[in-house]
Parts: C-alpha cells; sequence; structure tokens
C-alpha cells in the first residue's frame, strides 16, 4: 500500500530526537511525516535518567558537552517549563573524596558559563536533609529534573499542531530508491499488519542506537555502540535537589528527584548490538546501585525500590575509527550524501536528552539548505504546547489530586482535560492521581492505544502498586475506547508481565508482597495468566 | 522504612473509613494517607483540604494489615499544612480546659443557658456550633475540689496506691464518675493519688490544630505521669480516648518520647480485670442489681484493643443481660460532631448505630468514651453510662472490701 502524498521529510524514530526534529521541521513548514516503531519515548528516551543537566558533570573533561548542556539547560525551563522542574542540585565532597577536586570542578563550571557556587556542608544539609550528613564540601549548580515522556509528546504533539503526520507502530523495513537516492522508506505497520510506502525528498533516521540498523538498510554504515546504563527507582521522592558526587562521573553517582519518585543511576557496561531490545538488570549493578546510592542519600538504605530498569546510550564511533575506541559524546549529524554518496538521506545521533533541541536544530538546518527553504529556527523561543503562560485559574475550590496532578503533567494543556462530572474526575490511577477524564483525553489527543501508551504519557501504573489497582480500569476504559475487550485482556497481560519485569531484580520487603498481591489478584481471582502469551 | 511505604493498596482502610461511606468528598484514608503523602513531599501544594473531614477514629490503621500509621499521617499532614486557621469556636471547643474551669464556677447558669433554644440559635449561628447540639452540662463542683475536701486523707491508709488521670470529662462535666472509680479502687484495697498537675490530654487540640498547645499539655503531664510511675504507680483513666492519646497520639503526633511510661497508662477496666484475673483481687455485685445493657465500642477503644477488659467486667457481674453492640463510629469524634459543617455527616455514621440500641431496648449502654455518650443519648435518648460507673453501682462495697482483705 502506498500513501498518494509526497513529504518534504520523514524522520525515523518517536524518541526526543525524532520528535524534537519533526518539531522543528513542521515549524519551518516542511511537510513532515515522523514514524515510529513502536510508541513514542519507547527506546532510550523512556529509559533516561532525567536529569535536566547543569552541564556540571561534564565540565571539567568536556568543556564543549558542558557548554551545550547549561544554553539548552536555560532553554528549556523557558519552553518546556511543564516538563522541568527547576529543583537545582549539589556536587558533594565525602570523606573518602580529593577535597581538591572541588577546586578544578567550580572552574571548569565557571569556564563553561555554569554558575556553579562552593557552600558550607552545614547549609547543603538544611538545603537537602536527605544528602550524606558526613560530607565535607558541596557545590550548588543549577541542575534539575527534566521528564522524558512529557517533552517528547509535548514535541510530536506541536509537530502535530504544525501539520506534522505522527504514525506510530510503523517500522521502517526498506528505503525507496531513484538510483542512489532515498526517495522514501518502505515501512510495516504493526496495527494493521500490512506494509506500507511513504515518499519524501528526504529521509532522517532519528533512531538513536537503532540507527545504525537503519542506516545500513539505505546502505550507509553508522558505528553505534551500545552502552548500558541500569538505574533503581525508589519509592517516594527522598530529595528535592539533585544530589551528585564532586568527582570524575563514576557509576551510581547522581541521585535526581522525579516527579513523585528519586532516581539513582547509572552503571555503564558495554552490551553487543543484538542484546538492546533484550536488556535485563542484573544482580551485580542492583548491588552497585545501592551501595553507592547509600553514599548519596543514607535513607535509600531503607526506602522500598519500585523497580530497576536500563537504558542503552547511543554512542557514535568517530568515522576515522572502526574499532569504537575514540567515541564521541556530542552530536553527530551525517549528510550521508557527502558521507556515502547517498543523496536524500541524513542521520542525526549521538548527543543526549539534554541537547535533543540542538540536535533537531542541526538536522533541520541541513534539511532546509537541501530542500532550499530558508527558515530560521524558533524552537528555542517558542513554548511547547502545555507551557505556555499559565492563566491563573479562579475560584477552584476542592481541586483534587487528579486535577492538580494533570495540571504538573500536561502544564496549560490540562484545561482541555474535560471533566463532566465526579464520575470523570475518578481516579483511574491512585498512586499517581490520574483520573478517567485524563486517560480519555490521552486517548483522544495523545494518540495513546494500549495501557503502556496511557502509562508513558500519563505515569499511569508507575506509582507505588506498579499497575495492581489501575491497570485493570485502563484496560476497561481502552476496550470501550477501541471497542474491543479481547484485546484489552492481551494488552492488560501483558502489561502486568511488563510491570513484574521491573520489579523481578528488587523483588524483595514491600516490593515483593505488592507483587505477591497483585498476583493474587490477576492471577488468583481474575485468572489473567491464560492471556499472558502475548507482551508488548 | 517510612511508615506509608508498607501500604501494599489493598484498600481494606477505605473499606472501613466510616467518613468514605457518608460523604464522597472525602477522598479516603488511602488516597488521604500513603497515597497523599508521595505527592505532599513532592510538593506541600498538594495537601488537599478535604483532609479537615477525618474523624481520626483510627479505624484505617485497625483494619490495614501492613502496619500503615494512616491516621497519623493524616493528622501529621492537617498540622503541617493546612492553611486554615482554628476559629473562636474551635478555640472554644478545644479548650476544654479553661471553659471546664470558667463554667464549673457558674455551673447552674452556663447549664441553663447553653440549654435554651435562642442560645444555641445564637451558637449555632456566631460560632457554628450546630444548634442540634447541647454541650455538655457542668457539675457545679470539680471533683478535684471534692477529692481535695472529701477523700485525700483517707486515702492514706492504703498501702498500695494507683494515680488517677481524670481528665476534662470526669473533673468538670460528671465527677461521679470519677468518685465511683474512688469507690470502686478502695473496695479492691487501693488507694488513689491524683498526679501532682494534670491538663487535658489534648486530644481536642490536636484535632482542632492547636498543636504547640497540645504538646506543653502534654509534657506537663508526662512530668506528673513520670513522678507517679517512679513511686512504683499505675497511671489509671476512665476515658479511652485520654488513655489513647497519652499512649499513642503524644508520640506519634506530637513527637514527644513516652516509651518510659506509656506501659504504665491504662484504662481503670484494664487494670481491674488484670487483678481480678490473676485472682489478686475479687469484686462482689449486689444480688438485686438487674440490667439490660448494651456495650458501644468506641473508636479509640478499638485501636487500643481493650474493649474485651471493660465487657469481660461488665459480663461478670450477675445480674447484667450484657449485649455487644457492632464495633462501628458514633460520629461525634470527640468535638467533630459539635461543628455545624459536620452535624450531617456525623449523624449519617451514626445512623446504623443508633437503629440497633433502638432494637435492643435496653435499659443502658455502656461506653468508655464520653463523646460517644454524649452522641449516643443526644441521638436514642437511651442513657449512657461508663462501666466503672455500672460496676460501681452494681457493686456490694462491704463484701468486696471484706473479700479483698481476707488476702
Amino acid at each position: 500500500m502506498s500513501s498518494g502524498q509526497e513529504f518534504d521529510v520523514i524522520i525515523i524514530g518517536g524518541g526526543i530526537t525524532g520528535a524534537g526534529t519533526a518539531r522543528d521541521c513542521a515549524m519551518r513548514g516542511l511537510k513532515t511525516l515522523l514514524l515510529e516503531r513502536k510508541d513514542l519515548t519507547s527506546g532510550a528516551t523512556g529509559r533516561n535518567h532525567g536529569l535536566l543537566h547543569s552541564g556540571a558533570r561534564y565540565a571539567v573533561t568536556d568543556q564543549e558537552s558542558a557548554q551545550e548542556c547549561i544554553r539548552e539547560n536555560m532553554i528549556l525551563r523557558k519552553i518546556a517549563r511543564h516538563c522541568v522542574e527547576e529543583t537545582d542540585g549539589l556536587f558533594i565532597t565525602l570523606p573518602e573524596d580529593d577535597l581538591a577536586f572541588q577546586g578544578t570542578f567550580i572552574d571548569a563550571c565557571l569556564k563553561a558559563g555554569i554558575r556553579a557556587e562552593a557552600i558550607d556542608p552545614k547549609v547543603a544539609i538544611r538545603m537537602e536533609p536527605s544528602v550524606n550528613p558526613s560530607l565535607i564540601g558541596a557545590v550548588k549548580v543549577p541542575d534539575g529534573a527534566v521528564d522524558p515522556f512529557r517533552l517528547t509528546v509535548a514535541n510530536a504533539l506541536d509537530a502535530r499542531i504544525h501539520g506534522a503526520q505522527v504514525l506510530k507502530d510503523m517500522e521502517v523495513v526498506g528505503f525507496l530508491k531513484e538510483g542512489d537516492r532515498v526517495v522514501g522508506v518502505e515501512a510495516y505497520d504493526h496495527s494493521s499488519k500490512e506494509k506500507k510506502s511513504f515518499r519524501s525528498r528526504l529521509v532522517i533516521n532519528a533512531g538513536g542506537i537503532w540507527g545504525h540498523h537503519i542506516a545500513a538498510l539505505a546502505g550507509a554504515t553508522v558505528n553505534m555502540f551500545p552502552a548500558k546504563g541500569a538505574l533503581l527507582i525508589f519509592g517516594h521522592r527522598v530529595n528535592n535537589l539533585v544530589i551528585n558526587r564532586c568527582r570524575k562521573p563514576a557509576d551510581a553517582d547522581i541521585l535526581v528527584p522525579g516527579d513523585t519518585i528519586s532516581l539513582i543511576g547509572t552503571t555503564s557496561s558495554r552490551l553487543p548490538y543484538d542484546e538492546i531490545d533484550n536488556m535485563k538488570v542484573t544482580a551485580d549493578e542492583v548491588d552497585l546501585l545501592l551501595r553507592e546510592g547509600q553514599k548519596l542519600a543514607p535513607e535509600l538504605a531503607h526506602t522500598r525500590i519500585l523497580r530497576a530498569y536500563a537504558g542503552v546510550r547511543p554512542l557514535v564511533a568517530a568515522d576515522n575509527d572502526p574499532t569504537g575506541r575514540s567515541i564521541s559524546r556530542g552530536i553527530v549529524c551525517l549528510d550521508h550524501e557527502t558521507r556515502d554518496g547517498i543523496p536524500g538521506f541524513i542521520t542525526i545521533t549521538g548527543g543526549k536528552l539534554m541537547t535533543y533541541r540542538l540536535m533537531a536544530e542541526w538536522a533541520t538546518d541541513l534539511a532546509c539548505k537541501k530542500l532550499g527553504v530558508d527558515k530560521t529556527c524558533r524552537t528555542a523561543q517558542v513554548p511547547l504546547p502545555g507551557s505556555e503562560e499559565i492563566r491563573k485559574k479562579k475560584n477552584v475550590k476542592f481541586e483534587d489530586l487528579g486535577q492538580k496532578a494533570a495540571f504538573g503533567r500536561h502544564g496549560a494543556r490540562a484545561e482541555k482535560i474535560q471533566s463532566k462530572d465526579k464520575y470523570d474526575d475518578s481516579l483511574v490511577c491512585e498512586c499517581e492521581g490520574v483520573s478517567i477524564a485524563e486517560v480519555n483525553y490521552a486517548i483522544e489527543t495523545l494518540d495513546a492505544r494500549n495501557i503502556t501508551n496511557l502509562r508513558r504519557r500519563t505515569r499511569l501504573g508507575m506509582g507505588t502498586c506498579q499497575g495492581e489497582l489501575c491497570a485493570c480500569r485502563a484496560a476497561g476504559l481502552l476496550s470501550k475506547a477501541n471497542g474491543c475487550a479481547r484485546e484489552s485482556v492481551t494488552d492488560l497481560a501483558g502489561f502486568m508481565n511488563e510491570r513484574w519485569k521491573g520489579m523481578f531484580p528488587v523483588a524483595w520487603g514491600e516490593t515483593m508482597s505488592e507483587a505477591q498481591f497483585t498476583s493474587w489478584i490477576y492471577e488468583g481471582v481474575c485468572g489473567l495468566d491464560a492471556f499472558s502469551e502475548k507482551s508488548e | 522504612m517510612e511508615s506509608f511505604e508498607q501500604c501494599i493498596k489493598c484498600t481494606v482502610c477505605t473499606v472501613y473509613c466510616p467518613m468514605v461511606a457518608v460523604n464522597p468528598d472525602y477522598p479516603g484514608p488511602k488516597q488521604a494517607g500513603p497515597d497523599g503523602e508521595r505527592y505532599r513531599l513532592k510538593n506541600p501544594m498538594f495537601y488537599d483540604d478535604a483532609l479537615d473531614l477525618c474523624l481520626n477514629c483510627k479505624r484505617c490503621e485497625v483494619a490495614c494489615p501492613s502496619n500503615v500509621k494512616i491516621g497519623d499521617l493524616i493528622q501529621n499532614a492537617r498540622l503541617k499544612y493546612s492553611a486554615r486557621k482554628p476559629g473562636l469556636r474551635d478555640y472554644m471547643l478545644a479548650n476544654t480546659d479553661v471553659m471546664g474551669s470558667m463554667a464549673t464556677t457558674f455551673a447552674p447558669i452556663v447549664n441553663g443557658m447553653l440549654g435554651l433554644k435562642p442560645v444555641k440559635k445564637v451558637m449555632d449561628k456566631t460560632l457554628a456550633i450546630d444548634h442540634h447540639r447541647t454541650l455538655p452540662k457542668y457539675s457545679a463542683q470539680k471533683f478535684e475540689t471534692w477529692f481535695r475536701r472529701k477523700a485525700r486523707k483517707s486515702q492514706e491508709a492504703f498501702p498500695e496506691k494507683v494515680s488517677y488521670f481524670h481528665g476534662c470529662y470526669a473533673n468538670y462535666n460528671n465527677p461521679k464518675l470519677a468518685k465511683d472509680f474512688v469507690k470502686i479502687m478502695n473496695a479492691l484495697g487501693y488507694g488513689v493519688n491524683l498526679l501532682e498537675k494534670e491538663k487535658c490530654c489534648g486530644v481536642a487540640l490536636i484535632s482542632n490544630g492547636f498543636k504547640e498547645k497540645a504538646l506543653k499539655q502534654a509534657e506537663l503531664n508526662l512530668r506528673s505521669i513520670r513522678k507517679a510511675v517512679s513511686r512504683g504507680e499505675m497511671v489509671l483513666t476512665t476515658s479511652s480516648t485520654c488513655t489513647f492519646t497519652m499512649r499513642d497520639e503524644y508520640a506519634h503526633i506530637l513527637g514527644l518520647d513516652n516509651s518510659d511510661v506509656r506501659g504504665s497508662i491504662a484504662l481503670a477496666t484494664k487494670f481491674i480485670y488484670e487483678l481480678v484475673d490473676l485472682g489478686k483481687a475479687r469484686l462482689v455485685f449486689k444480688k438485686d442489681y438487674v440490667k439490660r445493657i448494651a456495650y458501644h465500642t468506641p473508636c479509640h477503644m478499638e485501636k487500643l484493643g481493650w474493649a474485651v477488659y471493660s465487657t469481660s467486667l461488665l459480663r461478670m457481674i450477675p445480674g447484667v443481660d450484657f449485649n455487644m453492640l457492632d464495633s462501628q463510629c458514633c460520629g461525634i469524634a470527640g468535638t467533630y460532631g459539635f461543628k455545624k459543617e459536620h452535624y450531617n455527616d456525623s449523624q449519617k455514621i451514626g445512623e446504623s448505630l443508633f437503629r440497633q440500641i433502638a432494637d435492643l431496648n435496653v435499659d443502658v449502654v455502656s461506653t468508655d468514651c464520653e463523646t460517644c455518650k454524649w452522641q449516643i443519648e443526644m441521638s436514642t435518648g437511651v442513657p449512657v453510662e461508663n462501666p466503672i460507673s455500672i460496676i460501681a453501682d452494681a457493686l456490694d462495697v462491704e463484701a468486696t472490701i471484706k473479700a479483698n482483705q481476707k488476702k
């Protein structure tokens, strides 16, 4: 099947880079199509740490990355205020660390334009009571927290508002070519189970780590080196300031408060490319994260752990080094026309969540140049949908948890969540305060088609009970919206299995009790295990 | 581990919450407690004013299989985050000591006034104390005054002593209860000391948002209690709520360490039952005492888990036809039900209890809590007595003294 229309640009990959690029292209008037093989943020973006880097972490080792980070940090505070928490961060020195490093660190931060200020350890404890009280030094920096789900969804939404098409469950399986020139893609539609082709003047590969494979389909070589990073999610917000170790970057030395939880991360280990779709967190990684995490905040030793997960950093080998030893963490924008003789094909990769907007700007600049479009980038000035100036609501009494939480998640867009009555206000996810109205908004406006989609758009199922109470309610609402109960039951079983997968590496204590109670309900009472053959 | 993290979201607390059953504006203990706490830790703006609806009955904590201090989480959140400042009405209801001292002096006038319809209307309009309510009658003489003048001397003759925390109700409103307690203890061979200093336990101060004042009074009470305990005396009470407050709320809400004396604070019925059970004392009852009684378990008694002591003593009285009422909240929750905004919820919560009492056709309802007493008397017309008063009335004092002298 072929879609009749021709696009200016097709972007492959619904992570933050793809969504950001789609937004930039659409805002510059290009006829844009974004293709994602699963769901927005289902790759590395959704397994991010959620740290709004000030750049301080890179200041000593990589000035360029540090400067990019602080610039984008300040931009995101303005354009993505509903995705960002302006918490500030601490870089602490523990007795086992070298306090002399603090001076080097502050100098490097200031040189990169990062406001870094040494503070008295006693003051640091007052600012962040959970911090290890044996600290001997502290530096305050403008770190923060950023929600990668919200940020990606807002970019995709804005791309759509500016005329782009966003298609999920659409896996690129080949390229349409005229001679050497790429003139479109062939994709497999996982929902209708058929092949489709889409024609365009340019294709941008924003597939992150999977971009290695996508480039190969087009006949180009982009050497990616997957690096696995494992993280733990704690049951509540332990800290309100980001806590880092003031030393050269190492494992498990960042504790980030994100919405209702705290995250410790990360480990770092090389991963064979063929394992990127099937990562497991090992017991050694859990031990390492807990051991190091407690040094930042001793309270973590007796805080409930909700789950463990691992993401994969898309590191790119420098072009002249096929061994991969010389690896860049910087942005890599490849013009395959000049590099490989494949006109119509661009790859944007490397970088990090923090610099997604800049990556998108580079890729879109190149696209515009090739298409002969003379439009400047405005993504650093125009707020994302939800982050517009928020008008103060008047006469709101008894604003409940659901309404307040939805406001935090959708910013000014929360006004579009239509609640007609008490039923609409009632909660689907009680841990995270997601109402029926919000679920319906996500289904209708944010293209959520299954429970996992809903989780990424609303935090449904991300709380303490990990889907125990909300998953079946969500399945009910989805089955109403999709008109298919059977599909919802299979979806429910898959979702519960996926929740268990994250709980398994940390299944002791209360997390184990919770999992057991959940299994009584879903397997014992509802017999759901009969439907659990398929998961996402 | 923080107690709220032990919640496995089974929601049984919400099933047992009396407020959830009558008022859909209340999000229920699970959401107000452990769920809400996660959000309040993120940002205090997530505090929900609907938490004012909590009765602090602690039935959620009794129901919880995971030992989550749900009621404490809610009380602490109210004290920490509520922007609502307590007003004059709350001050009057909370400061039972101040009001009691003033009112007993002019008891006949005050009692007369408070019972008048126009006065009730005015209080309803100006203070938002619901006009259906009659404030408890004050006694003309405080128990403390009576004790100093009439009883203190004779206590010295007893070799074994207990201390008595009488609380506001026995002191200002119902000295007969306190006198009944002294009568029983003396008959069992125990002398009674009052604490060196005693202030209201503070339960009403806590629930009305006066944490600082509650803290001061608690510290004073604990100092007195420690002195009594160091003399080797138990500190006994005749109110389940005062007992619960001093044992649990002092530590959980006010943050005081009372662990050294907590085990020495007990309801009189528990102390007496244990004496009898261990064979250390005997109760002899009048042959001609006949009553049909129903026992109501106050919420804080349920939380203490001590209803069994009071009911077992009542069942020992040969002439008592004993009936156990279903354990449920009567709706008053201390000063809560006096407030105009809560009156309807309060009566709805107690409705099934009132019906059960009416159907049983008893002579008297017995309960260990004074505010339950007011609620049940107002709502059913059936008189309500503390188990101590019933035991005192049924007791053959001379025979009991003799029975306990033999040892």
